[in-house]
């Protein structure tokens, strides 16, 4: 993998060429411009005809928009939009994270318990939810699979924490592992759910894992946004301490990163990220892998760059998914989980046939 | 060598996003669409909507509502617990018919914001329900009389196929209704499933009981629940299910069902939708237990 067998640059003070992060950093530029494009573009296409032009034009003449206008813009694609772009950026953002945060190429946020804790809430959620008394239920408002999901998500990457965790030291080996164990315990537990379930249950399980935007609502966007956003900034405060990890534990404490306290703060960002984007958007793929290693790939391995250029191109990415999904079968539309895989695995493909013999993964 | 990956990386979104493009500059405009004006969601909807003879008024279906074939020429917006606001919208719906459970509830909210309006159909898994579907349909579309006259209809066809079921010699047959036995696994019908309440209509008594939904079985509760029947559904290219290789497995081996070689097969929907021709499926399964 490229960001272990380049010395790794940003530790400490440039031992990298500054050609290469000033590079980087020249690409925020573009992907900002690119993930700009892609955004208008997402608020002109869809099934229905409204077209965003049209309706800047009878704004700017003063002209009342009709309902459907008004809907289709401001009630579906707007917060559609929004949502894709928090989210493709939360989960590239925590992708490229947990790679530095493990040295490890394969990481994805799934490794700290998110996903399979997110995951179980959900179908707890739905197989059970209807149990619930009804004033909980009034409470959660609708909003009870997001809901689970985000505390199941919490729940399982605190319990990895606290295992992994001794006299204030904690081994992201052990997390690693535990992790396996605690996604193996969720499989049964539903695995259990899933043979309790009927069959509406059974194909709302179904469309949940494959993932979809199509949910996005303002007040969706209201609880969710917050959460992904505090955290990507959050992320992006760690890159130099991910550079510096790259030479190792030992190595980045000696230089007086303070090791402890930035992987704390890394598994509390990628818990937040990707438990609330998990939460409102389901189980989509690929975007925490692909994205981080096509940026290493192109720009080089310094997380300062790195990470910024993650959360652009992963929201830009989500947000092409996303149009893709509304676009090929309208009226119906794909789920995006569906999407994003057939996009990324072959890229991922790809980026490892480049890399063969280059470096050994 | 990196930059060549960048520029792939940009060309290949370039492209999508004239993709895009062209996706939204081809979508069909809206069409000359006479007296069309309905969104039917779930298939014993949209078969009632065609019972009443109000095809006429149909826009859309959803992806459940494949009777009769003609449906399935309607634009499809997809399954109906995940539809999409915008998918719906685009086909422009003043009034949209669903069966219970369309969802989510989010684009729901989207069609209530949009003031369309949507209608829940009420159902059950008796006559009445079949009946109180097809009364709630032609309310809708504002044909209350031949809605009337379809569920009498529907109702007495039922009765009738009771009644004779009921009057039929011997002891009542015990019928076991398989959803699939891929892989010589089978999955039954427990109670409270549409199947088992055709089967009760038809004058049969569910083989599988103690168990709720549809459920995977052991060989052992198959061989205990002694059905006298199989009853499965008829897909087109199914290889797997001959009775031969059915009766075969160990789970059915030994039940009165093999020794006498008795396998029905039927419709899906037509047997399991509740809808207009659920008459018609009692009648013939009924007919099919226990002879004209």
């Amino acid at each position: 993998m490229v960001a272990l067998t380049d010395p790794a640059p940003g530790a400490r003070r440039a031992a990298a060429p500054p050609s290469r992060l000033a590079r980087a950093r020249r690409l925020h530029l573009w992907l900002a411009l690119l993930m700009i494009a892609v955004a208008l573009t997402s608020l002109t296409v869809g099934a229905t005809g409204v077209q965003l032009w049209d309706v800047a034009r009878s704004l700017a003449r003063g002209e009342e928009l009709s309902r459907m206008e008004r809907v289709v813009l401001f009630d579906i694609r707007l917060p559609r939009l929004v949502l894709g772009l928090a989210v493709g950026a939360a989960l590239a953002v925590s992708g490229a994270v947990m790679q530095g945060l493990f040295r490890n190429p394969l990481a994805d946020p799934g490794i700290v318990g998110v996903s399979a804790g997110a995951g179980l809430g959900a179908i707890l959620a739905i197989v059970l939810g209807g149990l619930l008394p009804p004033a909980l239920l009034g409470l959660a408002g609708g909003h009870l699979v997001p809901l689970a999901a985000f505390l199941g998500g919490w729940a399982s990457t605190l319990l990895l924490y606290r295992v992994a965790t001794r006299r204030g030291h904690t081994s992201v080996a052990t997390m690693l592992l535990a992790g396996i164990a605690l996604a193996a315990l969720a499989g049964a537990v539903s695995g259990v759910l899933v043979y309790m379930a009927d069959d509406n249950q059974l194909r709302d399980l179904t469309f949940w894992g494959l993932g979809s935007l199509a949910g996005a609502s303002w007040g969706k966007l209201a609880a969710a946004l917050p959460i992904m956003l505090i955290a990507i900034a959050g992320a992006g405060l760690i890159g130099r301490g991910l550079n510096a990890l790259a030479l190792g534990e030992a190595t980045a404490a000696h230089i007086g990163i303070p090791v402890q306290r930035m992987k704390r703060l890394a598994i509390l960002c990628v818990a937040g990220a990707t438990g609330a984007a998990v939460a409102v958007s389901g189980g989509i793929g690929f975007v925490g892998i692909v994205v981080p290693h096509l940026l290493r790939l192109g720009s080089g391995p310094d997380h300062r760059a790195l990470l910024i250029n993650s959360a652009l191109l992963g929201a830009a990415l989500l947000v092409v998914a996303d149009m893709i999904s509304r676009v090929v079968v309208a009226p119906a539309e794909l789920p995006i989980g569906i999407v994003t895989a057939v996009l990324g695995a072959p890229v991922f493909l790809w980026i490892l046939l480049r890399q063969r013999g280059v470096v050994d993964l | 060598m990196r930059r060549r990956a960048f520029h792939t990386l940009a060309l290949s979104t370039a492209a999508t996003l004239v993709l895009g493009g062209l996706g939204a500059a081809v979508l069909p405009a809206e069409a000359a669409r006479g007296e069309a004006d309905t969104l039917s969601i779930g298939g014993s909807v949209t078969e009632i909507v065609y019972a009443l003879g109000q095809e006429h008024r149909l826009l859309a279906r959803d992806t459940t509502s494949t009777y009769p074939p003609e449906a399935e020429a309607l634009p499809d917006v997809g399954y109906m617990r995940a539809l999409s606001p915008e998918g719906v919208l685009s086909v422009g719906p003043d009034l949209i018919l669903s069966e219970e459970g369309a969802g989510p509830p989010e684009t729901l909210e989207v069609l209530e914001e949009a003031q369309i309006p949507f209608i829940t159909v009420p159902g059950g898994l008796d006559a009445e329900g079949v009946a109180a579907k097809i009364r709630a349909v032609g309310a809708a579309l504002g044909v209350p009389e031949k809605a009337e006259a379809l569920a009498a209809e529907v109702t007495a066809e039922i009765a009738a196929a009771s009644a004779r079921a009921q009057g039929a010699a011997g002891a009542p047959k015990r019928v076991l209704f398989v959803l699939s036995a891929q892989g010589g696994r089978l999955m039954g019908a427990g109670e409270n499933t549409g199947a088992a309440a055709i089967i009760a209509l038809a004058g049969g008594v569910n083989a599988l009981e103690g168990v709720e939904g549809y459920k995977p079985l052991s060989d052992e509760a198959a061989t205990a629940a002694a059905p006298d029947v199989i009853l499965m559904m008829d897909r087109e290219g199914d290889h797997a299910a001959s009775a031969e290789e059915l009766f075969s497995l160990p789970a059915l081996a030994v039940t009165p069902a093999a020794e006498t070689g008795a396998l029905i097969k039927m419709d899906g929907l037509k047997l399991l939708g509740f809808g207009p021709r659920t008459g018609a499926a009692v009648a013939e399964l009924s007919a099919m237990l226990y002879g004209d």
